[in-house]
């Protein structure tokens, strides 16, 4: 098999696997880590196939338009994350929840 | 705010067998779909790369990726830049700086200093400490080469900022201090350089009367040059404000802190002398 079409596939296998605990998972850091491994795969997926330029026919290197695609968008993961955590965070802090209720829960009283 | 958040909570797990299996059945059809899609693809395919590299002679740099980047898609990046803002203001809206943060190496302060005894004993060991020391100089070297070397070999913006961060939050997480006087107006001004050159540049351009951000060919390094290198600063600083987890304190805030502090304290000394003569 094409190696290009190996890493491809690998980055669909990352894709589902972190799309089932996204669903599975009520936590949310687990939520935001399998966002995070869907990502991966995503990302996987684009510069796998940005490979397929570099081949006898064409005499050129990698597509370079996937490439800048995947580093801007390794960044701009992180901070979603980033931005993902603090609100996990805050539900934490305002609930006491590391999960979304399926019922509203009572806010406890604030401890100050 | 503490470790209780990354707590095994079994009883969030509840999940009827039946419904797992269904989502794994679906799962599978998607993936096999999704798969069948990606094998039918050609397995050679130019894509853009032929038209990238036939017009790297016009972009002013010689990466056909930092072109791709700044130059034939720059508006992409562009917003790209206005999402990492955008990230940065709702972690800040969510509050300040969380004044006390556990960490996997203790209880990390941040900047509101704070005298109580409990927190002196949070300060890293000496590894870490020289550890820092020699490696922030050395990964801003390392940021700046990034940055420089993109013009023509894998390297650029975004790489030379990722690694401008990593130093910042090194220098969080081994307890540095930073005054107040850097966490107003010049952070701020840091954060949002590298979007207002991107802005600049691409209004001066369209004053010129070209279109927004095409850069003319003679000067095209020198304007990715001066773009990136803004961008490099407000990427690194917003990743490394971003593991803050909220709004710093400015001198404003904390002056208006102690001084309400003072006022508490002030009213209690006035308050107490009355009880005495209740009692």
């Amino acid at each position: 098999m094409n190696p290009v079409f190996l890493y491809t596939l690998t980055g669909l296998g990352l894709f589902t696997l972190g799309l089932y605990a996204l669903i599975i998972q009520s936590h949310l850091l687990r939520k935001i880590l399998a966002i995070n491994v869907m990502g991966s795969g995503v990302f996987l997926v684009l510069v796998a196939l940005a490979d397929r330029a570099q081949s006898a026919l064409y005499q050129v290197g990698p597509d370079p338009i996937p490439h800048a695609m995947v580093i801007t968008g390794i960044v701009v993961a992180v901070s979603a994350s980033a931005l993902g955590l603090s609100l996990m965070l805050r539900v934490q802090a305002e609930t006491g929840q590391t999960a979304f209720a399926d019922e509203p829960v009572e806010k406890p009283s604030k401890t100050l | 705010m503490n470790l209780n958040v990354i707590n095994k909570s079994p009883k969030y797990n509840h999940h009827q067998s039946p419904l797992k299996f269904l989502l794994i059945i679906i799962l599978s059809v998607m993936i096999s779909g999704l798969s069948y899609a990606v094998l039918i693809l050609p397995s050679q395919a130019p894509g853009l790369s032929v038209l990238a590299v036939d017009n790297i002679d016009k972009s002013g740099v010689s990466n056909p990726v930092t072109a791709v980047l700044l130059n034939y898609r720059g508006y992409d990046t562009l917003l790209e830049m206005c999402v990492l803002l955008l990230a940065l203001v709702g972690v800040w809206s969510l509050g300040d700086v969380p004044e006390r943060r556990h960490s996997l190496l203790g209880v990390v302060r941040f900047w509101p200093q704070s005298n109580k005894p409990e927190r002196r004993h949070s300060l890293p060991g000496p590894v870490l400490d020289i550890f820092a020391r020699l490696l922030v100089p050395l990964l801003i070297l390392v940021s700046g080469y990034l940055l420089w070397i993109g013009a023509h070999a894998p390297g650029g913006a975004f790489q030379a900022g990722s690694v401008l961060g990593a130093a910042g939050v090194l220098l969080l997480l081994s307890d540095w201090h930073f005054d107040h006087h850097f966490s107003g107006l010049s952070l701020r001004i840091t954060l949002i350089a590298g979007l207002g050159m991107f802005l600049t540049v691409g209004l001066l351009l369209l004053l010129e009367g070209r279109q927004l951000l095409e850069y003319p060919p003679p000067l095209a390094g020198v304007l990715i040059l001066i773009i990136e290198a803004a961008a490099t600063l407000s990427i690194g600083f917003t990743l490394a404000s971003l593991f803050l987890g909220g709004r710093p304190m400015t001198q404003g805030t904390t002056q208006a802190m102690t001084q309400a502090t003072s006022q508490a304290t002030s009213q209690a000394a006035i308050v107490r002398p009355i009880t005495k003569d209740q009692q």
